[in-house]
């Protein structure tokens, strides 16, 4: 049945991959990530998992080698986090239509400049388009848990393709919580040993990431991205196994007191504990209140959204990313766009909040409540609004 | 566009876009990207077959009589062959004309 210790969430992430028995381990350090890797070098340089510890000489090349291991058929893992991910950008789009089923914890960090190693969304934000599946963990169980659906859901034949497990830098990583540490057969019940559909093989030679020129590149892409959407099964099975296997359950999408709210908070990651907190003090004062938050946000969980979203008139979506020059923030024009010209569909109020480790505090949710309702009775100027920025 | 034999709808796509066969760039015949094409001078050709060493592409063949002659479905009018020839045998000429 597991035991339940008192953890740092990295340390716990770091025991799930010895779990996982990954076979592969190729990883750079880099704050908030480092104690996953470290604790994970650790594990191997004790002899505690069979693996192969590459340290390399940056990001780049921790997910060239992990290319590379997957493509040999080896059970693939990393770590990296805001400018780590950055440097890595180049290779990340590489492993998806490759098909390699590489599994990696981002910590969430701001990107510089200013220089900031504090929290907020913007680093996977800026890698959203890498064709990798993402989730997004709100606290350290759901952290360990999702990284055990990444190895499954990854490395299904079916699936074929590589996982973020996305948990919010210090805020989840550096955080000791209470979290029930899987027992190693539950594990091996859950995730069979990894059986590749095309592995690198002296005996039997294949040619991995050829050119495509403009004949094949659009059809190459289709298979891909068709691939991504499929996954969705997949990973609904992979969550289904584990709640029987484990006992916890995870869906694409969660609510909390949702039902006939008429204001829907929409989060996703760890901010979403505090936003459970503010609903609560907002329906004490008799507010028709809820949220929604997104654990799933590639492949996008577009029906299971609209159903949690239920009747409700508004929705404030709580971006952690401000991308410059934008109509709005990722999440907020993600939502838009699902629910455009949707008879009855709800005003959808965009906010840029939580920004380099600025707190978003259950006063900050309340306010945000108080603007998207004010913006439903009149139209506000700005498509999104930046909350808790000092003007003076 | 060039030329496939190989040309495929994406869901039969090989898995990963991977290729099994060996050598199979063949069948991909990108020719009719050249803009100039080598013509070769036979009063010139000492048959050395330095266009066949530098051919970046390998379309160079012996021809039975000894001389070289770049395949056109394949070769892409780069002018490495003329550039290299040590008796100028060779010159790139426009594929208008």
């Amino acid at each position: 049945m597991g035991k339940r210790v008192g953890i740092e969430v990295s340390i716990a992430i770091a025991d799930a991959v010895k779990l996982a028995r990954a076979d592969v381990i190729a990883a750079y350090p880099i704050t908030p990530q480092t104690h996953i890797v470290e604790h994970l070098s650790e594990i191997v340089a004790n002899g505690e998992l069979d693996a192969e510890f590459i340290t390399v000489e940056s990001e780049h090349a921790a997910m060239s080698c992990c290319c590379g291991s997957s493509a040999a058929g080896a059970r693939t893992y990393t770590a990296t986090s805001s400018q780590g991910l950055a440097l890595m950008s180049e290779i990340l789009y590489h492993p998806g239509p490759m098909r390699l089923p590489i599994v990696m914890t981002v910590a969430n960090r701001a990107l510089a400049a200013p220089i900031s190693i504090w929290n907020d969304h913007q680093d996977i934000m800026a890698q959203r388009d890498i064709g990798w599946i993402q989730t997004f963990a709100e606290n350290g169980q759901e952290a360990v848990d999702l990284t055990l659906h990444a190895f499954r859901v990854a490395e299904d034949r079916k699936v074929s393709l590589p996982m973020i497990v996305n948990i919010d830098g210090f805020t989840l990583s550096h955080v000791i919580e209470p979290i029930v540490i899987p027992d190693q057969e539950e594990v091996d019940a859950y995730l069979p040993a990894f059986k590749p559909r095309v592995r690198l093989d002296v005996k039997k030679p294949v040619t991995m990431g050829p050119v495509g020129i403009p004949e094949v590149y659009t059809e190459a892409k289709m298979a891909h991205n068709e691939a991504i959407k499929a996954s969705k099964r997949v990973i609904l099975q992979g969550w289904k196994e584990f709640a029987e296997i484990f006992g916890r359950e995870y869906n694409p999408v969660e609510t909390y007191r949702s039902e006939d709210a008429e204001v829907l908070l929409v989060t996703m990651g760890s901010i979403s504990e505090t936003a459970m907190s503010a609903v609560d003090a907002m329906r004490d004062k008799g507010a028709s209140v809820g949220l929604v938050r997104i654990r799933l946000w590639r492949p996008f969980p577009g029906p299971e959204f609209r159903k949690a979203a239920g009747k409700a008139s508004v929705l404030a979506v709580i971006d952690r990313c401000l991308p410059p020059g934008a109509v709005c923030g990722p999440v907020g024009a993600e939502l838009r766009s699902l629910f455009y010209k949707m008879p009855g569909a709800p005003k959808i109020f965009s906010f840029v909040a939580g920004l380099g480790g600025r707190d978003v505090t259950v006063e900050r949710f309340e306010e945000i409540v108080d603007k998207a309702r004010a913006y439903a009775k009149k139209r506000p100027t700005e498509l999104y609004e930046v909350i808790g920025v000092r003007e003076i | 566009m060039a030329q496939i034999d190989a040309i495929v709808g994406w869901k039969d796509l090989p898995f990963g876009c991977h290729v099994y066969e060996p050598g199979s760039t063949a069948k991909f015949r990108t020719g009719d990207w050249r803009s100039q094409r080598p013509v070769l001078d036979k009063e010139k050709c000492i048959k050395c077959g330095m266009c066949w060493v530098f051919c970046p592409d390998m379309c160079y063949s012996q021809t039975e009589e000894g001389y070289f002659e770049a395949n056109m479905e394949y070769c892409k009018g780069c002018g490495i062959c003329a550039h290299e020839c040590p008796k100028d045998a060779i010159t790139m000429v426009p594929e208008e004309d």
